[in-house]
């Protein structure tokens, strides 16, 4: 439930228990000590309210993709538009970049 | 009378100041009542456009008027000097008139207030209204008890002239949106700055004086421009319910179409904010007529305040008065703010 | 494209893979033997993923996907908000999420609280409560709500030794027991349910096991960004037409079976379950969460004497009784059928939670005249 936001972790202080994570470019201390594992710099931890709830497995994000495509052929095998967009999918090489990609230092 | 229309409670409250619903039922039903009448010719309060017009000769004098109460008086990107110098520029250039004549400025100083701080603010608006190409004239200065204002309180009058007047209510089935740049950059910024929010980002105010890109803009598009509207309060949702309330149609957005600064969207996602009804204080909202759209947009983004400009939406005949966002994965209406914006934890 | 790159490029938002889940789904409603298909979520998270990615337009027609009573804020009653009202009347400073702030008591919220002088404080964390109890002498008041996952949060600062000026005005809410409440409705047509995904990392999806044995409805735990909804709702069309209701989990990067086992020692640790109303639903068994005894210094109900009387010169009275909220979010009736609805109860003064929620029933139908039906929006007008 709530707003649970998935960040890059930074910087570890064991001692506090306290990690600095990235946000897509913005930086938050995030606190450690109801996570579900130990977090090192590079690991990626659901934050919710200021506190680390999860440490997400790397490996999880290619697994949820294959879960997604697993799903997309719940669906009858001889059926075309399946077909089309698993080749759409296929082709795209990266296919979630933002059209405008990042705006120049001037508004 | 506006969509929703709700009675002004017994005590005005804070939400009567967010530009929202409840701010133009008070115009309305109180501040518009008996007053405000410029002949046919002319646009008066009723209209509750950025400005006034009244017809001098063969042209229109445009007058704009703002308070500013900005909290914190310096952010990211600027101060409550800059944001009043070019907010008024701006509300006079949202008329058609871009070339200011000149500014007005009052301030209401709190006892106490370091005479430090005075200096450094009132450099900025020397500074903005240099970059501006326009002065004040005159002002007036008060001081009011310590505790009884917070901190500093600037208004500012600009007056201006113009042959044409863009209004915010010319919108046609059909016609496009533009908006010239990064969309959300002042109220997301300011939001982040809150220290107990204890975040660390290089997110900018965006204020800005956009006169110079508006008459581009203008000089392009010629009748072919037919609303036009700074984003502030409230944000595009804002700026473009008005638009489409006033003209009688509906809106559709492409959400992916919007440009958006990638620190924007994160710190929006942090706090649960939607950019589109974040304010900006640099930025204007175009309705341009299909033919001249492409044009206008080319002529935007040779302007250096204009390099991110982009077409986001047309105009529909269908729900008029609402704005639909197509998501890229659905579509869902957009809401109208009402309120401060608050981080949301759900 | 190592899985990391995959995160960074949000690749759970990719618009090919969604509308080949939708197109999944369309196909899946269809080879269900009736019309309707009615499912439930019940986390007012999923009900803004939906709202901001506009998923609801593209669900197929067939296919209803209620919100039920997962907003914790919508559904923290009214007495529950009278208490921290008058704690600010009386003087105390509060402390609160930003989204319980307009959330209207008997006469008032806090933001009219505020308005009129009173202390309240907008926080973003439940620690920066607590930097303001070590930053001043007064006492703090930190007003708590959200379900479970958000409970995790207060019980961590507890353990912690916060100063003593610093006490909780627990409203935290438990998600599985509501549940439970919706199943059992005579009339209830929910044919299975998408679970909050924070919540269960918390929990474990074991914790929907015997919810699932007892009532027969499937249960898949999903996750918010838009292909993790769409998702979501594939695997839980697929159970529901398989017959063999189970759980599922959809958001399998953050949830497993066991959750997180420190996290729910410390909560049920500083928490209990006990019985309380949720606004518009009626008393929900083991729904709110109050401090056990051990954390009697921090907890507000026993430091202070709270007077909520006086706020009851403008009282509703039976109002509340009148309320659909449950019905509505049981798919059963509509806004329309609530006698109170557009009158004694609209935005500005809401009843039920429905009504409170931005993303509420109510609330959409109040200020949209009925659900828009948005189908009808092509892409590519711009």
């Amino acid at each position: 439930m709530c707003l649970g936001v998935p960040g890059k972790v930074i910087e570890v202080d064991r001692e506090m228990q306290i990690a600095t994570v990235d946000f897509w470019g913005v930086k938050k201390q995030v606190r450690l000590e109801v996570c579900d594992a130990p977090v090192d710099p590079g690991d990626y931890i659901l934050n919710h309210v200021g506190f680390a709830i999860r440490r997400i497995p790397p490996e999880e994000a290619a697994e949820t993709l294959a879960l997604y495509d697993e799903l997309l052929r719940l669906a009858d095998d001889q059926d075309l538009m399946t077909a089309d967009v698993r080749a759409e999918i296929d082709a795209a090489p990266d296919a979630t970049r933002s059209p405008k990609g990042a705006p120049d230092g001037s508004q | 009378m506006t969509r929703n229309a709700r009675f002004v409670d017994e005590r005005i409250t804070l939400k009567y100041g967010t530009g929202g619903g409840a701010m133009r039922a008070l115009i309305e039903q109180v501040f518009a009542k008996g007053l405000g009448d410029v002949g046919d010719d002319g646009i008066g309060l009723a209209a509750m456009d950025d400005g006034a017009a009244i017809r001098v000769g063969d042209q229109y004098l445009v007058i704009a008027t703002d308070s500013h109460v900005v909290q914190p008086i310096e952010f990211p990107g600027g101060d409550i000097g800059r944001l009043a110098i070019c907010g008024t520029v701006n509300d006079l250039a949202m008329m058609g008139a871009t070339k200011p004549l000149a500014l007005t400025c009052a301030v209401i100083i709190e006892d106490g207030f370091p005479r430090d701080d005075l200096k450094r603010i009132w450099e900025s608006i020397r500074a903005t209204c240099e970059e501006a190409r326009t002065t004040i004239v005159t002002g007036d200065t008060k001081v009011m008890g310590h505790g009884e204002l917070d901190g500093l309180v600037l208004n500012t009058t600009g007056i201006g002239l113009t042959d044409r007047l863009v209004s915010d209510a010319g919108l046609q089935p059909g016609d496009k949106i533009l908006v010239t740049g990064t969309m959300g950059d002042h109220g997301l910024a300011i939001m982040a700055t809150r220290n107990e929010l204890a975040l660390e980002t290089t997110l900018e105010s965006d204020v800005a004086p956009v006169h110079t890109l508006v008459r581009r803009a203008l000089d392009v598009g010629g009748e072919g421009v037919v609303a036009l509207k700074d984003p502030t309060r409230g944000g595009l949702s804002s700026a473009l319910h008005e638009m489409a309330e006033k003209s009688g149609v509906g809106i559709i957005v492409d959400e992916t179409a919007v440009p958006l600064r990638d620190e924007v969207r994160a710190v929006g996602e942090l706090l649960g904010i939607d950019p589109l009804v974040s304010a900006n204080e640099g930025k204007a909202v175009f309705g341009l007529r299909p033919e001249v759209a492409a044009g206008v947009l080319d002529a935007i983004r040779s302007h250096p305040l204009g390099r991110n400009a982009a077409i986001v939406g047309e105009c529909v005949a269908e729900r008029p008065g609402f704005v639909v966002l197509d998501t890229g994965f659905g579509s869902r209406l957009l809401a109208e703010p009402e309120g401060e914006l608050l981080p949301r934890i759900c | 494209m190592g899985p990391s790159d995959a995160f960074a490029q949000l690749k759970f938002r990719d618009p090919a893979r969604a509308r080949g889940l939708r197109d999944t789904l369309e196909r899946l409603v269809r080879l269900a033997d009736h019309a309707p298909v009615s499912v439930m979520h019940v986390c007012g998270s999923h009900e803004q993923a939906i709202a901001k990615f506009g998923l609801r337009a593209a669900f197929p027609q067939e296919l209803q996907v209620i919100m039920g009573p997962g907003c914790p804020v919508c559904v923290t009653d009214v007495p529950e908000v009278d208490e921290a009202v008058a704690l600010a009347k009386q003087g105390v400073r509060i402390a609160s999420y930003g989204d319980m702030l307009r959330v209207p008591g008997t006469s008032q919220s806090l933001a009219d609280a505020k308005a009129e002088g009173a202390s309240v404080d907008v926080v973003y964390s439940v620690t920066q409560a607590v930097e303001l109890a070590r930053e001043h002498d007064e006492e703090i008041v930190f007003f708590a709500s959200g379900f479970e996952t958000t409970a995790v949060a207060t019980a961590a600062v507890l353990v912690d030794d916060p100063p003593d000026n610093f006490s909780v005005l627990s409203a935290h809410k438990y998600i599985p027991p509501v549940m439970e409440i919706v199943a059992e409705m005579p009339e209830t047509k929910i044919e299975g349910f998408l679970a909050a995904g924070h919540a269960a990392t918390i929990t474990g999806s074991k914790v929907f096991e015997k919810f699932v044995e007892r009532h027969g409805l499937p249960v898949v735990i999903a996750g918010f960004e838009p292909l993790d909804v769409l998702a979501g709702l594939v695997k839980l069309l697929e159970v529901i037409n398989s017959g063999e209701p189970r759980v599922e989990n959809a958001f399998p990067r953050c949830v497993t079976r066991e959750g997180n086992v420190h996290a729910q020692k410390l909560l049920w640790r500083v928490f209990r379950p006990t019985g309380g109303r949720w606004r518009g639903i009626a008393h929900v068994p083991n729904g709110n969460l109050r401090l056990r005894d051990e954390f009697a210094q921090y907890d507000t109900r026993k430091r202070f004497t709270i007077d909520a009387s006086a706020l009851w010169g403008y009282a509703p009275p039976k109002l509340v009784q009148q309320c659909q909220c449950g019905d509505i979010m049981a798919g059963i009736a509509s806004p329309t059928d609530c006698q109170l609805f557009g009158k004694e109860c609209t935005p500005d003064k809401p009843v039920g939670a429905c009504m409170v929620s931005a993303e509420g029933t109510c609330k959409i139908w109040h200020q949209y005249g009925g659900r828009p039906d948005l189908r009808s929006i092509k892409r590519g007008a711009a």
